[in-house]
């Protein structure tokens, strides 16, 4: 027998980073939320590398503070160092990365959740689903409480049947030891969602007394950091280094040697492994004529001294990576706090969702995270995020919200992952963005800053100071365009500072910006400056001004793409009914049931004599109904 | 309602001597005005025919006398505006005005798309949908296959050579952005990339000038007629002609002598070479030397080798087989209303795989044969008119002058001192026009390639 332990808009199951972005994002829409979650203390817990953000996901961190979300606020009140990478390449593959400290991070956030309105956390193990009519009404956990709600989001990460690995030792269990959920995916799989099994892995870490950091390279953070949150006030901390070694020819002679020892190369079929994060021992396979391969060592927090040893995760016996371990630089005499392992679980095939995240089988059921078949922080946030917004507006009425491909980075990932599915765990890199030019880091604030605000996260205050940077932005462009520089001696002084030629002729400051090698800085110096603007100012204008011409090229395309996004599918199309659709294109088609063209005609097997034939096929179906 | 303007050369190829090139969208009007002499189409009343002359905007050159025809939306078969140019010329006129619109700013239209947009548009009845998309999926197939059919080995195996170039730069590219910190592979630099887009810009070029798609579609099918004195060459000639129309050319640069005939085979093209030469000495080998012949032979694409049924094989017969191996050719033995004398076990075992047509030309027997057997060796299989092949052929090239186009942005960009993950997105659009043109657009091979080329991971 249950009881009935109460009411809620939206019921969110687990309390990871998908988990929490969700939770936050719906009670922020001003929907009475619950998280449930198995351990309290585990709230926003990171089983892997101790590091937010780098490209693409980097762009995602900020993405969801734009729409108002925590990871970014977070991560910024908890780094121990932080870095911009490929500051030496375009503007539009610069990413912000942090070092978090782990620890700190899951207070900061466990904190948030608990001060936001709105949103109840509660300890708890969810069985079961309860499902009318269809549709999903709620949760019952293990100790017979049942929860109602009219929307229900499964972040479950890798715990649904979890089960760890580490050569010939395997134990149902979540990441860390932490309780593994078995009922729940049963569940699922009683209400006929197709799932699948992958698996990822994490390295051991070491004790830092036990390395000797003479023998490796030190990594230092920026001097002049930069966050991910434009929430975040300027704070200097001071930041720890991360250190570089190298595996060698012992390394890889102990791995070898030991290869049938491991849990994923001993023979036993296993779910798919990450081609985003392989284990050592795949690297030493895969590309066996490698004589070395990085490894970072990375704190995991100020006040602990585990270090994470990146680029040595393993399935491994333990005993073989104390092995391991001896062999490398540094290392020798390592003490070994966790053993690294891999965990295999199960996923959702996540062509079952609609782009909303919300399953196409039981309407109210959302999935968000791992559990889609992704891999990362970032990716199972913004998921989260978007889950939550979906749930919420739903309830409260509003329009569904999906961003896409020429939004943001999640909205590239949730296309992919709905269109495409995914054969191994889903990673987000720049590559995956046809409009990457548009998706900057620099600019995820003007991408989304007013949909967060229209939806009721983004805070009137934060909103305020975005419209006010908009219009310095569009100002600065203005005046830029109407001053002259003249080719004097001390303007061509600065050119020839900067490398550049000197001026022959006058030039509009707009166009002399235009050039490569000249920084907003530096044209900065040859006209009268405007010192109502900031840095952030400078650098939209700066960037937006030389670029132009790529920009253009690419909004030229994105309107393409949106035509076909327009284009509408039915949600009654009866695909059999179709004449002439080739038999792959239809049974493509009714398992992704795309909601545009545009849609369609991403899926793989559907060419473009298909999409001509749905066109003229969903043509004929509204002129059919105006006729009737 | 759609944007863009579409052409296509809308008559059956090979079936009348006036082709029609049609337009069909907002700016197709504006755009022949551009690149028409005569009056200015924009003020011209709907439903009117103009004559004028089609020019080549860059050379100022004329590139065909035409009819024009103007009708404005809605009373149109599509319901936009559409223009129809009527050109005289034959193929190889009708083709460079298709190409000179394509350069203008017109989409080469798919398959069946006049006919969609008519539909789309309300102009067909609500009862025809299923017949326009059973055109959409009959004319995509025909157009997949024939483009298929006419890739020629050697190009596709080019165009995937230089695919794998541009996917090995770009994933570098790649691996620099999404692993900054991956120290296996040096920074890619602006001398490597501009290295490399000269060099597939060099191919591509190259591809455009000779591939053998371009060649066929601007000269024909290179095609020599060869055999011993006295074999019937001549009258093969001039029955090819007859049969199919044929357009004389004088081609510029060359001396009045050598006159090319122009003929349409069933859809193929043949630039029947070196006629004249047969017509005064009867022997091309004769005329000018075994040498010479041997490379007019090999720079030819189909040989057409005519045997007298009516004679024994002899020496100079077996040395042109030797001369012609490896070569496209199809054995005509002719004079079959006469007695044989003419081994044809041996014939057979020399020609191989090699089609082999009897033939009677003075009784015209075997013309159809022999035609078939042309337009087979072309297309691999037999072909109905229409417009595929103007349509396969045309795509390739313009997806081949839009790949140029890439790299060429590409290259400007290099030296504009651009960041490299910016040049790269005109290297990416540049290998996805190359992949059109083979038909593989599959966007997931970069990130395959990525991760077997380097070794990646945390």
């Amino acid at each position: 027998m249950t009881f009935d332990a109460g009411k809620y808009d939206v019921i969110v199951i687990g309390a990871g980073h998908a988990g929490v972005e969700a939770g936050f994002a719906a009670a922020r829409m001003g929907a009475k939320t619950l998280m449930l979650t198995l351990n309290l203390d585990m709230i926003a817990f990171m089983p892997c590398n101790p590091s937010i953000g780098g490209p693409a996901k980097g762009i995602v961190v900020r993405e969801i503070d734009a729409l108002g979300g925590i990871m970014g606020k977070v991560i910024d009140k908890s780094y121990i160092q932080m870095r911009m990478l490929n500051t030496g390449k375009g503007p539009a593959v610069q990413a912000l990365r942090a070092q978090a400290d782990k620890p700190v991070y899951m207070k900061e956030m466990k904190r948030l959740m608990e001060n936001e309105e709105n949103l109840t956390i509660r300890q708890g193990m969810v069985d079961e689903l309860i499902i009318e009519d269809g549709i999903c009404k709620g949760v019952v956990t293990e100790s017979k409480a049942a929860y109602y709600a009219d929307a229900v989001i499964v972040t479950t990460g890798t715990f649904m049947r979890g089960k760890v690995l580490m050569g010939h030792l395997e134990y149902e269990s979540g990441p860390n030891n932490q309780r593994v959920s078995v009922n729940l995916s049963k569940n699922l799989e009683d209400l006929g969602f197709e799932i699948t099994r992958f698996k990822t892995g994490t390295p051991p870490r070491v004790n830092s007394h036990s390395v000797d950091y003479s023998k490796t390279e030190i990594q230092p953070g920026d001097e002049n950091p930069k966050y991910f949150s434009h929430d975040t006030a300027e704070q200097m901390v001071e930041q720890l280094p991360c250190w570089l070694t190298y595996t060698n020819e012992f390394t890889h002679g102990v791995i070898n040697n030991n290869l049938g020892l491991s849990a994923m190369y001993s023979g036993a079929k296993r779910g798919t492994g990450a081609r985003y994060c392989p284990s050592i021992e795949d690297k030493i396979v895969r590309f066996n004529d490698k004589p070395r391969h990085q490894i970072f060592l990375e704190p995991e927090g100020r006040d602990t001294e585990e270090v994470y040893v990146q680029g040595l995760s393993t399935s491994l016996p333990e005993s073989v990576q104390h092995e391991m371990l001896k062999t490398i630089p540094g290392l020798e005499n390592a003490q070994i706090m966790r053993p690294g392992y891999a965990i295999e679980y199960d996923v959702i095939v996540p062509t079952q969702l609609w782009p909303t995240l919300e399953t196409k089988k039981i309407p109210g059921l959302y999935t968000a995270g791992q559990i889609n078949g992704t891999s990362g922080y970032e990716e199972a946030a913004g998921q989260g995020m978007m889950a939550g917004i979906n749930a919420a507006a739903k309830i409260i009425g509003k329009d569904p919200v999906i961003l896409d491909r020429s939004q943001a980075y999640i909205g590239v990932m949730i296309d992919d992952l709905v269109t495409k599915g995914t054969n191994d765990p889903y990673r987000l890199l720049t590559s995956r963005a046809e409009y990457r030019l548009l998706l900057r880091h620099d600019n995820a604030d003007m991408r989304l800053t007013e949909l967060g605000y229209d939806l009721g996260i983004v805070s009137d205050d934060r909103y305020n100071k975005f419209v006010e940077k908009k219009q310095f932005v569009e100002g600065e462009k203005k005046r830029l365009r109407k001053i002259v520089i003249k080719p004097t001696d001390e303007v061509n002084e600065v050119m020839e500072e900067a490398g550049a030629t000197r001026l022959k002729e006058a030039i509009k400051a707009y166009d002399l910006l235009k050039r490569p090698e000249l920084s907003y800085d530096i044209v900065d110096r040859m006209i009268e400056s405007n010192s109502e603007i900031d840095s952030e100012v400078k650098e939209q204008v700066g960037i937006q001004i030389k670029y132009e011409g790529y920009i253009k090229k690419a909004n030229e395309q994105v309107d393409r793409m949106l035509k076909m996004e327009d284009k509408k599918v039915p949600a009654d199309i009866d695909y059999d009914d179709i004449h002439g659709l080739a038999t792959e294109a239809v049974e493509k088609l009714k398992k992704v049931r795309p909601l545009s063209v545009g849609q369609a005609s991403r899926i793989s097997g559907v060419n473009p004599a298909d999409i001509s034939i749905l066109l003229v096929y969903i043509q004929h179906g509204s002129i059919a109904r105006i006729a009737n | 309602m759609e944007t863009d303007t579409i052409t296509a050369i809308s008559t059956p190829i090979g079936e009348g001597a006036i082709a029609i090139v049609r337009l069909s969208g907002p700016q197709a009007i504006s755009l022949t005005t551009e690149i028409f002499k005569g009056k200015n189409l924009n003020d011209v009343d709907s439903h009117t025919i103009h004559y004028g002359k089609i020019i080549e905007p860059e050379t100022k050159e004329i590139a065909e006398e035409v009819m024009v025809s103007v009708m404005r939306a809605p009373k149109t078969f599509t319901r936009e505006d559409v223009v129809e140019i009527n050109c005289h010329g034959g193929m190889v006129a009708v083709n460079r005005v298709l190409e000179i619109i394509l350069a203008k700013g017109a989409r080469l239209a798919e398959p069946g798309e006049f006919t969609k947009r008519a539909f789309l548009h309300g102009r067909i009845d609500l009862s025809q949908a299923e017949a326009v998309m059973d055109l959409i999926r009959a004319k995509s197939d025909k157009a997949m296959s024939v483009a298929l059919k006419q890739m020629d080995g050697r190009l596709s195996g080019l165009i995937q050579k230089l695919r794998q170039e541009l996917l090995e730069t770009v994933a570098h590219v790649e691996v620099n952005i999404d692993y900054p910190e991956y120290d296996d592979v040096e920074e890619m630099s602006h001398n490597m990339m501009r290295e490399k887009t000269k060099e597939v810009h060099a191919e591509i070029i190259e591809l455009l000038g000779v591939a053998k798609q371009g060649k066929i579609l601007r000269e024909g099918l290179a095609t020599a007629i060869i055999g011993r004195p006295n074999v019937g060459k001549s009258s093969l000639m001039n029955t090819l002609v007859q049969e199919n129309k044929a357009i004389v050319t004088e081609i510029p640069g060359t001396t009045r002598d050598i006159i090319e005939e122009y003929v349409n085979v069933r859809g193929v093209p043949l630039r029947l070479v070196d006629t004249a030469g047969i017509r005064e000495t009867e022997d091309i080998v004769e005329r000018i030397g075994v040498e010479r012949s041997r490379k007019v032979l090999k720079e030819s694409d189909l040989i057409l080798f005519v045997l007298n049924y009516n004679d024994e094989l002899i020496d100079e017969d077996i040395m042109l087989f030797d001369a012609i191996d490896g070569l496209e050719y199809i054995v005509i033995i002719n004079k079959t209303d006469l007695d044989q004398k003419l081994d044809m076990d041996k014939v057979r075992k020399l020609a191989g795989n090699k089609p082999i047509v009897t033939t009677s030309l003075i009784e015209e027997e075997g013309i159809d044969e022999l035609e078939k057997a042309i337009a087979d060796t072309f297309f691999a299989g037999e072909i109905d008119t229409g417009d595929m092949t103007y349509v396969s052929n045309i795509r390739h090239i313009q997806l081949l002058k839009q790949a140029k186009q890439g790299l060429e942005d590409a290259m400007e960009g290099i030296e504009l001192g651009m960041p490299l993950d910016i040049v790269q997105i005109d290297v990416t659009r540049t290998w996805e026009f190359l992949g059109e043109i083979i038909g593989d657009t599959a966007s997931d091979s970069l990130i395959d390639q990525l991760f077997s080329q380097f070794c990646l991971g945390k």
